[in-house]
């Protein structure tokens, strides 16, 4: 009888006495997720490092290695160096143009007006909705014949109906469009970043520099600027990250077109790796993002820790 | 004195001009989706009619070729299935984690906290080929639940941030008192923890439900087969036959595919970046 009991009771004390210690039952807690994303984020992406430097593609299984060969090929190619400056001119382009808007709009949403509510919800949109549908709208708005846009420039006289501008069809239109498209998703996001980074300006740091003789712009840009300036840091970290692995909205949009205008890394890593097969090229391509993903997240981790300071 | 208010006027206007700018700029789009929908194909093919109203009267057409004609219903009902199944993995591992790294693994926790954070950042157009052979190994190519398998390689770093956040804006006091009284850790979390983090929890429900359902390039990668598609891919790309898009239709699907998420992101955005900032400060 006592040993049956001593028997059950023993591992189950035991279970517990271990589960009560706080590091214990902590990684425990913790395992699982940890687990998930380095079996599906961490060895995939030691997988594409090893694509790059093999000659695997989907007809060829083979692994074989073979150095550097992969991104001296791609390197050579035109039409990858094209990509490459296609990229950084999406990225910058739909960044700047993003945070002008978004600060502005921050500063017109700050102040109280009848309506302001249901103006937020509003703007908030296109950062809400699913990029891909709305960039289909914006296509639809693009269209070559039924732009609505052309419409307004032809109904205002600014253009005549036989030289409407065929947006997605011109090269350098094509790149303002989708750059344009990109600003306009991420600005609502811009705003909120703003908005969110200003009201958690302390009153009464303002109260003082008001009193010590600081006007608007001083107090806009001694002040407000450096306080909120980690939280808008990291918002430029996502908008950056985004938008220079992006492929939805050129795939959806330009298909990379015209004649490779609008082609970014994401979209040409899928074109070569995915839709071609060519596995280890295409993530040779993609791995060119892992510099500017680098230095963006070493900026950020440098932007955390000194606001813990 | 009217100087003054002649200024005045002319602020008090150009400060409404400013709103009008980012209203139309930021809900255009949403208006022409929503008019496309519902015009009839003859005013909607033409270049002479005001494209900004109806000239024909609005018709349902749309609407009833997409449920009828296509698979849309079969797309809402993968997304639903999708949604609901990488809300359920995010909850059972984000959840312990965000606690375990808020309360009980101290400074590393936070590190810990941050690398996976970061991990989010990892874009899809970075794994997209590696995945790809490992959802084939899975034997899941070509099927939906490839992406309930891969969509928890983002939600689960956002939500564990986000929960961190609200985890840590908690007061310890409530489970050290419940200690105290008796309860073993694990209890604390499960029945102290979890219930006063209910509205952090249903936030990230609401998130992660979102972010399934704008994921895009996953999709795009690994489902072909149009069955088997989420909405966001099928609106936008199975409804084009051949070289012609049926405009009425794509705008109809983008619109119901839409107005949920951005419902919800609207009633949730406040406590979202709190989340988001309360995970960065302590």
């Amino acid at each position: 009888m006592v040993t049956i009991g001593e028997s059950v009771v023993r591992p189950a004390s035991r279970l517990r006495f271990i589960l009560d210690r706080r590091d214990v039952l902590g990684s425990f807690l913790v395992a699982p997720a940890i687990l998930y994303v380095l079996l599906l984020v961490g060895v995939p992406f030691l997988m594409a490092l090893y694509y790059s430097v093999s000659a695997y593609t989907i007809y060829d299984p083979s692994w074989s290695f073979v150095g550097l060969d992969n991104f001296e090929d791609i390197i050579d190619d035109p039409v990858f160096r094209q990509t490459l400056y296609n990229t950084f001119i999406f990225t910058f382009g739909s960044q700047i143009l993003g945070l002008i808007l978004g600060k502005f709009g921050a500063l017109v949403l700050l102040r109280r007006f009848p309506g302001r509510g249901f103006v937020r919800a509003m703007i908030i949109l296109p950062w809400a909705v699913p990029i891909a549908l709305a960039t289909v709208a914006w296509q639809w708005m693009f269209d070559s014949l039924y732009s609505v846009i052309n419409w307004t420039l032809i109904a205002l006289d600014i253009v005549d109906r036989s030289e409407a501008p065929n947006w997605l069809g011109t090269p350098s239109l094509a790149m303002l469009s989708v750059i344009v498209v990109n600003a306009w998703r991420f600005f609502p996001f811009a705003i909120v970043i703003f908005l969110a980074g200003i009201t958690a300006v302390p009153q009464d740091v303002l109260d003082a520099a008001t009193v010590d003789g600081a006007g608007f712009w001083r107090r806009n840009y001694q002040i407000i600027v450096p306080m909120i300036l980690p939280i808008v840091a990291i918002g430029l970290v996502f908008g950056i990250v985004f938008t220079f692995t992006d492929l939805s909205i050129v795939f959806l949009m330009t298909m990379g077109g015209p004649v490779g205008a609008t082609s970014v890394l994401g979209f040409q890593g899928f074109q070569t790796g995915i839709v071609s097969g060519d596995v280890s090229h295409g993530a040779a391509i993609s791995l060119f993002m892992v510099p500017v993903l680098l230095v963006v997240v070493v900026a950020m981790l440098r932007f955390i820790r000194r606001r813990e300071i | 004195m009217k100087r003054v208010s002649a200024v005045k006027v002319l602020q008090e206007t150009s400060f409404y001009g400013a709103v009008a700018f980012f209203f139309v700029l930021a809900a255009f789009p949403f208006y022409w989706m929503l008019i496309t929908s519902f015009k009839a194909n003859a005013d909607l093919y033409s270049v002479t009619h005001v494209p900004f109203w109806f000239n024909d009267p609005p018709t349902l057409e749309h609407f009833r070729y997409l449920f009828e004609k296509t698979l849309f219903a079969t797309w809402l009902l993968n997304s639903l299935i999708i949604g609901l199944c990488v809300t359920a993995i995010t909850l059972v591992t984000a959840l312990p984690a965000a606690y375990s790294l808020a309360r009980m693994t101290g400074r590393n926790g936070e590190a810990l906290g941050i690398g996976i954070f970061l991990t989010y950042l990892v874009p899809p157009t970075l794994l997209f080929l590696p995945l790809s052979r490992v959802v084939a190994e899975l034997g899941l190519q070509n099927s939906m639940w490839s992406l309930v398998v891969v969509y928890p390689t983002f939600t689960i770093p956002f939500c564990t941030w986000l929960m961190m956040g609200f985890f840590k804006a908690m007061p310890p006091e409530i489970e050290e008192a419940a200690i105290v009284d008796g309860c073993s850790l694990f209890g604390a979390f499960v029945k102290m923890a979890i219930p006063l983090s209910l509205p952090g929890i249903l936030t990230v429900v609401i998130f992660t439900f979102t972010l399934t359902l704008q994921e895009f390039v996953y999709a795009l990668t690994f489902v072909s087969s149009t069955a088997e598609k989420p909405i966001t891919l099928g609106v936008a790309t199975d409804l084009i036959r051949g070289d012609i898009f049926f405009w009425g239709e794509i705008m109809a699907g983008a619109l119901i595919a839409s107005i949920p998420v951005a419902i919800a992101y609207n009633l949730f955005l406040d406590r979202f970046i709190a989340g988001i900032t309360g995970g960065a400060v302590k």
